[in-house]
């Protein structure tokens, strides 16, 4: 029984970050119909930013308060901007050519940051994994039985800060002019310019939102798996992208509900069966989604429009 | 300075491009000592003259294992430079070809095909890791060009054909080691392991690890295994501990194990963790902190070892790479050159079949990690040290003989 809630809470914690990942998936698919293979990645430069930030703040800062809240705004800021760059240069020129295009440039621009971050020059980290700093001191908040099971205050913490950020969001997409404009150029982007939205601006801000979740995604998953390379983006990526598919790509909340899924369907194929077989029950739990329903959990089918 | 990143993105995808086509002919002849950082491209591919041999080397100088691939690359290109600065072999200088192949089995093999066709090397050094260098051997063998791997322990390896040696002692040997220290030295009853099943290393090392310790009356509660490249293992760790073991056999990479030592802390599991030779890595420190303290693995080498030949290799070492001291897998990769320069001395010619009798008769050669002498399945025979963790440091414990 112990061991099941241990379970239940190492699931809830990585399916909280992959949700996160997820969002970033669904919301530029939802605008461009465009699936942006760059966004692990670009998490990967905000914990990248992150830990250059923690380090300059020093030891003692960067476990205040404030030094984790800077730290929070550096790499999200820092990755809205990069978020806004890689639409601005390379997507936005491909707009009105094929969509394959676009896929091709989204996997480039992701294999140019994975791998540019592996050489050792300049500000570029190298290829060995690092260690994260503990920016938040891990302490025992809840400890059931004889350690039977643990709940660090990182793991609420992190799980309120993933709460929060999913809530501003919803916010943001349902609640503001913003958000009304991008569920409009969601909807038909044409048209959507044709009633005077400036589509372009909704889109880039669309990027700059993405990427500043998946920064502030990718710093959780840093503080709580303390090891940061710069092939973590392709790995969280690859499953946060499934994640959303599960749940309908395109669908917020169905990004949260699949990644929660998905987090917690992991942990247990892990925790009774074997590791060997995580990636392929995910995959099949995938696939059975799309048989049922092709459009994910939550997703519509629409008919292509002609 | 951070905003400077997104910046150069577009000076990245160059890099990215000039990075996928890695060639570092670092010619040691200058005596320069080799950058920490590796050149990029200088062409590469240039057939060399004829007043040089030029010998390959493959390793992961990018990727999870990067710094065994470093490590590798410097311990070679010092024994290359202490064999030029003596006037070389047959009157020639030595250079070695070095491709990245970013820790990829698919990519060491085709590194392997480059330096034997472009490059016309007479012998090929490498890989660290046995995947790859079961890769490696394959092409290898098939061309006739040996091959000595300085620390790939998968016995498979040299299996491949008679031009494939290894300068190192192989799996079973450090299964049976820590299965041994764990029995005897540390009388434990109950381990578990947690394996990388995705490394041939791993699952050689856990095969026999358990086989001997069963053997020796000890009980395997569970085999748990990851995937190289995961970073949570809560999952598989809150099955281990709820079979309440006395040690848990992790023999991983140090990549792995310092997250997997920090996770099993959290959790509760306070006993020690076990390992072989691919913890050997100062990021082992870093990444596990004070979580990896207390624990213990099987190695090569020791740099307490007070012999005169690893006080000298230690000093040279330092002078060449900024007083690093040199870890296990500088000293093979070390031993591994020297090995090959000897057998290129000894050998009548350069000729593939002439090079592989030289290197299987090499008997008592006296490496920095141990007397080598290479047996009939091309293995090097030799000892190995148990090494414990502590304040982010590992020491001597003991030396266990075959």
């Amino acid at each position: 029984m112990s061991q099941l809630l241990q379970h239940l809470i190492n699931g809830l914690a990585s399916g909280t970050i992959y949700a996160l990942v997820a969002l970033g998936y669904t919301m530029v698919y939802g605008v461009l119909k465009l699936i942006n293979f760059a966004h692990g990645d670009v998490m990967m430069v905000g914990v990248y930013m992150g830990y250059a930030t923690a380090f300059a703040l020093g030891r003692e800062a960067q476990r205040s308060l404030w030094g984790v809240v800077i730290i929070f705004a550096v790499a999200m800021g820092g990755c809205a901007l990069l978020g806004f760059l890689i639409e601005r240069f390379a997507y936005r020129p491909l707009r009105e050519k094929p969509r394959l295009t676009a896929l091709i440039t989204a996997i480039g621009i992701s294999f140019a940051l994975s791998y540019g971050f592996q050489l050792d020059i300049g500000f570029l980290p190298g290829a060995s994994p690092r260690a994260f700093p503990e920016v938040i001191v891990p302490t025992e908040w809840f400890i059931i039985g004889d350690r039977d099971v643990v709940v660090w205050n990182w793991q609420v913490i992190s799980f309120l800060i993933a709460v929060t950020l999913m809530v501003t969001l919803q916010f943001l997409v349902y609640r503001t002019r913003f958000g009304k404009a991008m569920r409009a150029v969601s909807w038909d982007h044409r048209t959507a310019a044709l009633m005077g939205i400036p589509t372009d601006r909704i889109i880039a801000l669309t990027f700059m939102l993405s990427s500043a979740l998946a920064a502030g995604a990718g710093l959780l998953y840093a503080i709580k798996d303390t090891s940061v390379s710069p092939l973590m983006g392709l790995y969280v990526g690859l499953k946060a992208f499934v994640a959303a598919v599960i749940g309908g790509i395109g669908n917020v909340p169905g990004a949260v509900v699949g990644a929660l899924l998905l987090g917690l369907v992991e942990e247990f194929v892990v925790g009774y069966a074997a590791s060997t077989w995580r990636d392929a029950v995910a995959f099949g739990f995938l696939i059975l989604v799309l048989l049922v329903k092709p459009g994910g959990l939550f997703g519509r089918v629409a008919a292509e429009k002609v | 300075m951070r905003r400077l990143a997104p910046m150069l993105l577009a000076a990245l995808a160059v890099l990215a491009v000039a990075c996928e086509k890695k060639t570092q002919p670092t010619g040691e002849g200058g005596g320069q000592p080799a950058a920490q950082v590796p050149a990029v491209a200088q062409g590469g591919g240039t057939p060399a003259g004829d007043d040089v041999i030029v010998l390959g080397e493959v390793g992961a100088l990018t990727g999870g294992q990067a710094t065994f691939g470093i490590s590798s690359r410097n311990g070679i290109a010092l024994a290359l430079k202490e064999a030029n600065a003596a006037g070389g072999v047959k009157g020639k200088k030595l250079v070695v070809r070095v491709y990245d192949d970013q820790s990829k089995p698919e990519e060491a093999a085709q590194a392997v095909t480059r330096l034997i066709t472009q490059d016309k090397v007479v012998l090929i050094l490498g890989e660290v890791a046995s995947s790859s260098s079961l890769a490696m051997a394959e092409k290898a063998q098939a061309a006739g060009v040996p091959m000595i791997t300085p620390s790939s322990t998968n016995p498979t390896v040299t299996e491949k054909g008679d031009f494939i040696f290894r300068v190192c002692f192989i799996d079973p040997f450090q299964g049976f080691v820590m299965a041994k220290f764990a029995r005897e030295n540390l009388k434990l009853n109950k381990v578990a392991v947690l394996q990388d099943n995705k490394s041939a290393y791993s699952i050689g090392l856990t095969e026999v690890f358990r086989q001997k310790f069963a053997e020796l009356g000890g009980k395997i509660t569970v085999t748990e295994s990851y995937s190289q490249g995961d970073t949570d293992y809560r999952a598989q760790l809150t099955a281990i501990k709820k079979t309440q073991p006395e040690g848990i056999y992790v023999p991983g990479y140090y990549s792995e194990v310092g997250v997997i030592a920090r996770q099993a802390r959290e959790l509760g599991l306070k006993v020690p963790l076990m390992g072989g030779d691919g913890w050997d890595s100062e990021k082992l420190f870093e990444l596990g902190g004070s979580a990896i303290d207390g624990s213990y693995f099987s190695n090569h080498y020791s740099p307490d070892n007070p012999d005169e030949l690893v006080k000298k290799f230690i000093a040279d070492y330092k002078a060449d790479y900024n007083g690093a001291v040199p870890d296990a897998l500088a000293a093979l990769a070390y031993d591994a050159a020297r090995v090959a320069i000897d057998a290129l001395k000894r050998a009548p010619d350069t000729s593939g079949p002439a090079l592989r009798d030289a290197i299987a008769q090499t008997k008592n050669f006296p490496g920095v990690a141990g007397v080598i002498t290479l047996d009939a399945k091309r293995n090097a025979v030799k000892s190995a040290v148990v090494l414990k963790v502590a304040d982010g440091k590992a020491s001597y414990v003991t030396t266990i003989a075959p």
